[in-house]
């Protein structure tokens, strides 16, 4: 059934990707920090008909099938609390930092915001690539020894816009291949951009799309023999949501891959930080790299520093289009034009995180991240489940075989008020999988922990 | 060719269209310009050859709409240009009121929330993560009962953002590449440039300096800067911004009712871009909201750039009223907000939390100050000129000055003024071909400064 928004009263977005074709009436009441606008969902009733503009709504934006998968868990997390305001809700879903920003970080954001307040601290416009002190100190110590100059290092508000500037920079000519499961936000900036075609409710994918199945028997990474070739290949080492980090001769093949298809990888190091295994932290510890690749990445996971936004793209000067023309010209204009910079408070945070009090702190904050991953793992492992994650990764990836992920995501909330997220929100390929976020608090793990084990053992025995 | 070279190389045009930007992807504001000490000559150029040819392509073709931009946009242009300028003068004391950007200390009772906001990041009860992809709830309140009191815009209509330029481009999204396009000619170039990059336009038209397929509407002192909407085809899309940059001229309650009927006539959506709406000194409209029937026609757009000192902090809004619907009845508020959750991840925390003190009552006064003191800036630049005999536009309303020098190209203008009094301006042909003849001096600076211009303005022109 393909889902298409009728302007009736209390309509409800479908959850993308989805296998069953329920409807539900959702209104939302205030305070969830992640309420959607869906008052408007109710404003058909009040405006009536007439007084439309003669604007066609742009049929991209049609073919985007409901809600971003992340406002659409926060809905039903909001709804679930309010049909149980006396269970101690678990928010295992949405992928969001906990643990506070160390002082020394704090502090140096603090002290940049009362500079500004002085005449000799005051500062208008930045760069809008980046605060050059900042941008050396990413190239320095995220890419030292890899030939990468501060130069091709863009500082944004993070990678989720990013990709999105990215996106509008390819345009909508060019093919892409995901990873499947990914992030979301390659597939939908696929769709908006107009590179994605018509989807097809019985696979669940857009027509134009490759999508890299990513099976567990092979570390979770692509089959690329059977991948036909497209102009952009996505990629997210660790990957999010499976946790699996592509070993270094599986960037190499995937290097490889690309140049012999005269491709683009966009690489997405959001979770690199989270390696704990020696894999490559960035595409371009692989040599011809450079040639083939832009990297994202952030400071969210990172440095907890999902409110604040802060993240960064490296584009090689190597990089360029069939013509010869740099990529790095287009993506600086596109940072010029339709972006004016990261906040200089957030970009002082930034160069905090990278000083080496910053970094030791943050390490201790991504390691208890990491034992929270593990505790989710090893409770679904013994219960007999597979569980993935968890070694590079602030995430559990739970294979529950032959159920609906939905099915799976709506039990688990219903039966143990923990917030997951279902894998078929991340691609066809994530149905019967289930994705548990590991930020939080150590007695929430452990308590998270206890009702999974309680509620699969019932229901296995 | 050396940094240096390309640099000089780029001063020397006298087109109006301003030039192929320089290879090395620099900092554009910066006043060092530093040359990459490794591989020199990797990047190719598309104007000037070089000696290195890279060895490997992608096949991957570049995306036709961003070939068709010209050349840089027009302000890291405007930086380089200063750049060039001290490199070629390095004693000289250079005076910026090219670029609009603040220059006076933001006031404490801000910094202070900001500050509070950062240290309470550190903290268990303080910390936050994601915030709310329009922004936080308070934030939003704040804005809509400050700014759009007893106008029917509610706090649901409003959506944070990290400034205008960006939500004009998030805008553009939205409406995609097969809608058509309307601007003031001249207009700030991020409507033009972002309508571009989506696909809206067809080429550039070296001999009229217009990209096909978008509606230029001239503003200019015959017609009090406001179009003759009699003489504008009809388009999906109207940018239209007032008090505006960079003529400065503020329209009046009869022209936005005009306008707003236009829209309605025509069943167009006008992209309102008030940023300036507190320089206002006469008695127009500060919102579009203010005109009757403009919730079914009509955005808008603002930022806390040129109110509070903003511009590095990064922070603004876009209000979509709940009536404003597509063709099928489809809400833009609604794919605004899918946007804005997928593309965007919200405005700073901290930035909001200074937003927030910004409204604050202690914070709208500490606002109003700055805003005056920028204000008896533009009377300072509009007397000098007024007194050389200059036909001056603009100034009342805004923080920009609008001087006409005609019969002359305003990039040799801007070349001449940079070369002779050290001052950096902005050529009016960079917002469009309606800006020929025109500079646009802005009043953002420190006081000694501002007067130091002109005095050297009346040096000049003397």
């Amino acid at each position: 059934m393909v889902f298409s928004y009728q302007p009736t009263p209390a309509h409800v977005d479908m959850p993308i990707h989805a296998a069953s074709t329920q409807r539900r009436h959702f209104s939302p009441t205030s305070s969830s920090s992640r309420t959607i606008v869906s008052a408007t969902l109710d404003l058909e009733d009040k405006i009536g008909a007439g007084q439309c503009s003669k604007v066609a709504r742009n049929v991209n934006m049609e073919n985007l099938r409901g809600n971003y998968l992340f406002p659409e868990i926060a809905m039903r997390e909001l709804e679930h609390a309010r049909r149980y305001p006396n269970e101690q809700l678990i928010r295992l879903g949405i992928g969001d930092t906990t643990q506070p920003i160390p002082r020394t970080i704090a502090s140096a954001m603090a002290e940049q915001a009362l500079a500004l307040s002085t005449d000799r601290g005051y500062r208008g416009y930045g760069d809008e690539q980046g605060n050059k002190e900042l941008r050396m100190a990413i190239a320095n110590t995220m890419y030292r020894d890899m030939g990468l100059m501060w130069e091709e290092v863009f500082v944004s508000d993070g990678a989720q816009c990013d990709i999105s500037r990215l996106q509008m920079l390819l345009g909508p000519r060019v093919t892409v291949a995901v990873p499947d499961p990914s992030f979301p936000a390659y597939v939908d900036s696929s769709i908006i951009v107009g590179q994605a075609g018509k989807f097809e409710e019985a696979t669940g994918k857009h027509q134009n799309i490759v999508y890299m199945k990513c099976l567990p028997e092979d570390n979770f990474f692509p089959d690329l023999t059977n991948t036909p070739r497209t102009d952009i290949i996505f990629f997210c080492s660790p990957n999010n949501p499976t946790g699996a980090a592509a070993t270094r001769s599986q960037f190499k093949r995937l290097v490889d891959f690309a140049r012999s298809n005269g491709s683009i990888i966009v690489h997405d190091a959001a979770y690199s930080a989270y390696i704990s295994d020696g894999s490559p932290k960035s595409i371009f510890e692989i040599p011809g790299a450079k040639e083939v690749a832009i990297e994202i990445s952030s400071f969210s996971k990172f440095a907890g520093f999902t409110g604040v936004r802060l993240g960064w793209t490296v584009v090689p000067n190597e990089l360029t289009y069939s013509s010869g023309f740099p990529l790095i010209k287009d993506y600086n204009r596109i940072v010029c034009t339709c972006f004016n910079g990261a906040s200089n408070i957030a970009q002082a945070g930034g160069l905090a995180c990278l000083s080496p009090e910053g970094r030791q702190a943050l390490n201790k904050l991504i390691e208890f991240y990491r034992g929270n991953a593990e505790i989710l793992v090893d409770a679904f492992q013994s219960v007999g489940l597979k569980a993935y994650g968890g070694k590079n990764s602030p995430y559990a990836w739970v294979h529950f075989p032959g159920s609906s992920s939905w099915d799976i995501f709506n039990k688990i909330l219903e039966k143990t008020h923990i917030v997951t997220v279902p894998g078929v929100g991340f691609g066809p390929g994530g149905e019967e999988y289930i994705r548990v976020s590991a930020f939080g608090k150590k007695e929430t793990m452990l308590e998270a922990s206890e009702r999974i084990k309680t509620l699969l053992y019932n229901n296995l025995n | 060719m050396s940094l240096q070279g390309q640099l000089s190389a780029s001063i020397s045009s006298s087109s109006s269209a301003f030039l192929a930007p320089s290879v090395f992807i620099n900092s554009s504001r910066a006043v060092n310009v530093s040359v990459p000490s490794k591989r020199l000559g990797v990047c190719k150029c598309v104007a000037t050859p070089t000696e290195e040819v890279t060895a490997y392509k992608t096949t991957v073709s570049r995306n036709a709409n961003i070939a068709k931009l010209q050349a840089g946009y027009l302000f890291p242009e405007i930086a380089r240009r200063r750049a060039a300028h001290l490199v070629k003068y390095p004693d000289a004391k250079v005076i910026s009121l090219g670029i609009g950007d603040t220059t006076e200390p933001i006031p404490e009772v801000i910094t202070s929330a900001m500050a509070q906001r950062s240290y309470a990041l550190s903290t268990v009860e303080g910390y936050s993560g994601y915030g709310a992809e329009q922004g936080e709830r308070p934030v939003r309140a704040a804005i809509a009962s400050t700014f759009y009191k007893d106008l029917g815009i509610e706090e649901d209509d409003i959506f944070v953002s990290d400034g205008a330029k960006c939500d004009i481009s998030r805008l553009q999204v939205v409406f995609g590449s097969d809608v058509t396009v309307a601007v003031q000619d001249p207009s700030y170039p991020a409507y033009v440039d972002s309508s571009v990059i989506l696909g809206q336009t067809g080429l550039y038209q070296k001999d009229i300096q217009k990209y096909a397929n978008i509606e230029y509407m001239k503003c200019s002192p015959e017609n009090g800067f406001f179009p003759d909407l009699s003489t504008v085809a009809r388009t999906d899309i109207i940018f239209f911004c007032s008090p505006n940059n960079p003529t400065g001229s503020a329209a009046t309650w009869e022209q936005l009712t005009q306008l707003v009927q236009f829209a309605k006539d025509n069943g167009s959506i006008i992209v309102y871009d008030s940023a300036y709406a507190m320089y206002m000194s006469d008695d127009n409209p500060r919102s579009i909201f203010e005109i009757p029937g403009a919730k079914e026609v009509a955005l808008e757009t603002a930022s806390f750039s040129k109110y509070a000192g903003f511009t590095g902090v990064r922070l603004g809004w876009t209000v979509i009223p709940k009536q404003l619907l597509f063709s099928d009845g489809f809400p833009v508020a609604k794919d605004f907000n899918r946007i804005v959750c997928t593309c965007f991840n919200g405005a700073s925390n901290i930035s909001q939390a200074g937003g927030l003190a910004c409204l604050s009552p202690e914070g709208l006064k500490a606002m109003h100050e700055v805003i005056g003191f920028y204000k008896e800036n533009t009377q300072i630049i509009m007397e000098t000129f007024n007194s050389l005999g200059f036909k001056v536009y603009g100034g009342t309303n805004a923080p920009y000055v609008w001087v006409h020098f005609p019969g002359q190209s305003s990039w040799d203008v801007f070349a001449e003024i940079l070369e002779k009094t050290h001052v950096v301006t902005t050529p009016g042909s960079g917002f469009g071909p309606g800006g020929e003849g025109f500079i646009r001096v802005s009043a953002f600076g420190h006081r000694e400064n501002v007067l130091e211009a002109c005095r050297r303005f009346k040096q000049l022109y003397k």
